[in-house]
């Protein structure tokens, strides 16, 4: 065998694992139901979940949070089965969360409580609303 | 008025353009051997070149002039953009960059044609080619109801539907709506030229390639190429370090790298470049490695614009920074993309069999068994990166099918791509420091061993001093340190060898030092960064959580220092840059008409109250923060915030301090909303005579006295009317403020205009004056003090990163000037 041959063997060797890992780590989305049950069932992984921020029926946001000291907040988030939950976030809130039209949550159920590591904001893009006045 | 014949003139140099590369592709793919043909697609190129920067000129111009009935300069510039930023604006858009990638494409297009006899017309066709699908891409017209491209030269009218334009449709507004403050920052004035550059100058290795296959030329397409592959991983490798850097000073995630789509998706191709590169010197050097480079080289291109794709057709949605708003060109870059794809595997498949593979074993004793197993390693860390980023194409391919994918990018990102490219980043290093040793030809074991002993002692013995001083304890990180300054060091026993004999070859221990003093950067900046507002003391916990969370964020109270670490950190107020006097205490100033300029209201430094003091962005405020360390030494960072109303943008950006060995990342995180309304408190009364002292909002107040007033606010007062100013000294940490509330009485109606002190939080009313006994009752209230959520990063030896990238530069500059003085020599042999 050639020594070409034995380093190409390695190299779809690597590539192999390396698409497994891939699958191994890769993320899902899923619904806090899901999610839930997944955490239920021992796994730590980290998942993603889309939603929206809670509204009341004047449109307005509820059950944003903030500690008292600024530097940590909760919110409940509404998942797409319109399923309820208070989500945690060790940071600050971020810049025009309130005026999000869409949450992504990244993070995990742990003692039955969601917190979230990363969140990801879909606002209402500038070239949506815009319209021109005199 | 509405300047009709500019948008005209635009559309016409597009369709020219357009034309003329289809035009240029035909003639250059029929002309082969046939000089005349070729003379007419060199005129049509010609043309085709005119028709782009004529394109580029015209939409400067536009933008220049603000003509704002124009789509694009109403949504990318606004009058108040310096001209500097004019040029981002220009780029901003995608219509913009596409034209900024054609642009580079037309000079690389005249370069080859100057500097290429034999191979012109083969890679003209295939660079003719690539220019009218980049044409389309800004053509803007519609055949048969089906949209081709997006046109720069839209009116505004025509885009967005308002109903002023219904009943004026001559309307043109006042102002632009700005450019993205992201932007606006000198990196994004030179780092997309730089990037687009690389992006277009991957077309040439490519082109080459893909002469050599249609002109039977299997293995001479490499020699012209080879320079130009060098130079574009140069380019990129610049490109891709500048939007780094960029990160870094603008954006706010703490770092320069984050492992984003957008970051991925170029970061790709470039690794395939490198390798590219390497497997072409292989072949030159001895024959082997040709369907490789082939592979690469074509591959390399693919990745570009399969990264064009991802980046502009949506598919990555929200998870990127670099969000280009989707213009529905999707479908136009899925069938470029598609055309590229199987033209290149049919025309290799075509003529497969016939590429000379070498029959040569590979020995362990030579280089190119090395520089093999390095291009293999850069194509798995391509590969390892491009899998989770294409994740949302596959879940798109599966919809498309009927299926369901819920798959998402992994969580963790940056601890997901980095614990596996470290590892081959080690395998790189030990690679790129032994390969080097084996010149032209095959060593002995015993040759080998000897050259390899001294510098294997001396980085063994640099590495383990380093570990122990600084105290590393993490094995990966030991092996990536010991092999970084492995290849360090045995590239320097080369460099100085080659000092010696021939300097012109030195190019590749250059760049290899340059990597590998990176790699070490990298391995000090990102993974001994050290978060000094750290919250130790558990107090600040918001109790409801159900872990313990790192709160990696300080809250600091205006003018209420808190040590952290080695620091002690003070948070001063805001300030506005000014031309004339630097920053100035935000409440020292007082607005005018014009957003830009101030008016000083209280005299300070070389400032005099009533001077009229211009901004440097009106939009931007500062935070002035002091550090003073535990040996006495003080530093001030402003990082800032920049609020675009017009875009209802906030966007904050860091401040840097930098010394040899650390930077001092500092960013604000929030700070209280300009817009919501203050709270305060009960007001307090007391009753204090002149000369008395008293507490305001826990600080000590001195009523100096009073001072009768003749005018109120410019106004003279009239016969029979009363006004005097209290004069209130108030003692805060820093400075003395004053207060000087005023007390009217008009007729039988008394007034009062109180004074309030934004640094202290307080506010003094005279509410009531009592003649007889000369003593004054005062009003007092207070509020919660300005505050920021801000986080500190120490990043330590990120110099080294730095300084790594420029020996990077100038070590593939060598090695270009090496392989293109070989093409020359050739070409001038005429043996192309």
């Amino acid at each position: 065998m050639k020594t070409t041959h034995i380093i190409g063997i390695l190299v779809i060797a690597v590539a192999i694992v390396l698409i497994i890992t891939t699958a191994g780590d890769a993320s899902q989305y899923l619904t806090f139901t899901q999610a839930k049950n997944q955490a239920a069932a021992g796994s730590k992984a980290e998942v993603h979940v889309v939603g929206q921020l809670k509204k009341n029926a004047m449109g307005e946001v509820v059950g944003v949070v903030p500690s008292p000291d600024m530097l940590s907040f909760k919110f409940v988030m509404v998942d797409e089965d319109g399923k309820e939950e208070v989500v945690y976030h060790a940071n600050p809130m971020p810049t025009d969360f309130m005026k999000s039209e869409q949450v992504v949550i990244i993070g995990g159920f742990k003692n039955d409580k969601f917190v979230a590591d990363k969140i990801l904001l879909k606002c209402p893009s500038k070239y949506q609303e815009e319209t021109i006045e005199a | 008025m509405v300047h009709y014949f500019i948008g005209n003139l635009g559309h016409f140099f597009v369709i020219l353009s357009f034309v003329a590369s289809l035009v240029a592709f035909i003639a250059y793919w029929r002309g082969g051997k046939d000089a005349s043909w070729v003379r007419f697609a060199n005129v049509t190129f010609v043309v085709h070149t005119v028709a782009v920067i004529g394109i580029v000129a015209t939409l400067y111009f536009i933008i220049r002039n603000h003509y704002f009935e124009y789509h694009y300069a109403w949504s990318h510039s606004s009058k108040l953009l310096p001209w500097y930023y004019q040029i981002s604006a220009f780029w901003e858009g995608q219509e913009g960059s596409f034209l900024l990638w054609m642009f580079w494409n037309v000079l690389i297009g005249v370069v080859l044609i100057r500097t290429n006899r034999d191979w012109r017309p083969s890679i003209m066709a295939v660079l003719s080619l690539t220019q009218l699908f980049l044409t389309s891409m800004i053509l803007g017209v519609v055949i048969f109801g089906l949209k081709i491209g997006s046109s720069p030269f839209m009116l505004l009218r025509d885009v967005i539907d308002a109903p002023i334009f219904r009943t004026s449709p001559e309307f043109i507004p006042e102002d632009g709506s700005g450019l993205n403050p992201l932007l606006q920052n000198y990196w994004m004035v030179i780092h997309p030229p730089t990037l687009f550059l690389g992006f277009a100058t991957t077309v040439v290795p490519f082109a080459f390639a893909i002469a050599g296959l249609l002109r039977g030329k299997l293995k001479e397409w490499i020699r012209p190429a080879l320079p130009w592959a060098q130079f574009s991983a140069l380019i990129l490798g610049v490109g891709i370090l500048m939007g780094a850097y960029w990160a870094y000073e603008t954006l706010n995630f703490g770092g320069y790298w984050n492992w984003d789509p957008v970051e991925n998706a170029i970061y790709v191709p470039w690794l395939v470049m490198v390798a590219a590169m390497h497997t072409m010197i292989v072949h030159k050097n001895n024959g082997s490695a040709l369907k490789l480079s082939l592979i690469l080289v074509i591959s390399t291109f693919l990745l570009i614009l399969y990264s064009t794709f991802l980046t502009r057709s949506g598919v990555l949605g929200e998870s990127s920074v670099h969000s280009f708003t989707d213009l529905g060109l999707s479908g136009q870059l899925l069938i470029y993309l598609m055309v590229f794809v199987i033209g290149s595997i049919f025309l290799m498949a075509r003529v497969w069999k016939k590429i000379p593979t070498s029959a040569d074993e590979v020995s362990p004793y030579t280089r190119e068994f090395w520089i093999f197993l390095g291009a293999a390693t850069l194509c798995l860390m391509a590969f390892q990166v491009i899998l989770p980023t294409s994740i949302p194409v596959w879940n798109r391919i599966v919809e498309f099918f009927g299926g369901t994918s819920n798959m998402a990018p992994p969580g963790d990102q940056v601890n997901f791509y980095s614990k596996i490219q470290l590892y081959m980043a080690v395998v790189l290093a030990i690679l790129s420091g032994t390969g080097q040793f084996f010149w032209w030809q095959k060593i002995s074991p015993k040759e080998l061993r000897s050259k390899l002993t001294a510098p294997i002692t001396f980085s063994l013995v640099i590495s383990a001093i380093i570990f122990v001083t600084w105290g590393m304890y993490k094995w990966q990180y030991i092996l990536l340190l010991t092999a970084s300054v492995y290849s360090v060091v045995s590239n320097v026993f080369i460099l100085l060898s080659l000092a010696k004999s021939n300097l012109r070859l030195s190019g590749g221990a250059i760049a290899h030092i340059g990597i590998a003093m990176m790699l070490i950067g990298i391995l000090f900046s990102s993974g001994y960064s050290k978060i000094l507002s750290v919250n130790y003391t558990g107090i600040a916990w918001n109790h409801e959580f159900p872990d313990e969370v790192n709160q990696n964020n300080l809250l600091l109270f205006q003018n209420e220092p808190r040590q952290m670490g080695d620091y002690s950190m003070v948070y001063r107020g805001m300030r506005k840059l000014t031309k004339e006097a630097g920053f100035v205490d935000a409440n020292d100033l007082a607005p005018t008409v014009l957003p830009n300029e101030m008016i000083v209201q209280r005299a300070s430094g070389s400032l005099n109250q009533g001077d009229t003091v211009r901004l440097i962005n009106a939009e931007n405020s500062y935070f002035e923060v002091h550090y003073t360390s535990e040996n006495g030494k003080t530093f001030t960072l402003y990082p800032r915030v920049q609020i675009n109303d017009e875009m209802d943008m906030i966007v904050y950006s860091p401040d840097i301090q930098r010394y040899w060995h650390s930077d001092i990342y500092t960013h604000v995180r929030t700070f209280p909303d300009p817009e919501a309304e203050t709270t305060w408190s009960e007001m307090d009364t007391v009753s204090v005579a002149e000369g008395e002292s008293f507490f305001v909002n826990d600080y000590v107040a001195h009523f100096r006295g009073i001072e009768p007033l003749t005018e109120l606010s410019g106004v003279k007062l009239e016969e029979g009317d009363f006004a005097l100013k209290a004069i209130i000294d108030i003692e805060g940490e820093y400075r003395t403020y004053r207060a000087e509330p005023i007390f009217i009485i008009q007729g039988l109606q008394a007034g009062r205009v109180m004074d309030q002190v934004n640094d202290l939080a307080a506010q003094i009313t005279i509410l009531s004056i009592d003649p007889e006994q000369r003593r004054f009752i005062f009003g007092v209230r207070g509020t919660q003090k300005d505050w920021i959520i801000m986080e500190a990063v120490q990043m330590p030896l990120i110099n080294i990163l730095w300084i790594g990238t420029f020996l990077l530069v100038i070590g593939l500059s060598v090695a270009i000037s090496r392989r293109y003085r070989e093409f020359k020599l050739m070409r001038d042999k005429a043996m192309e």
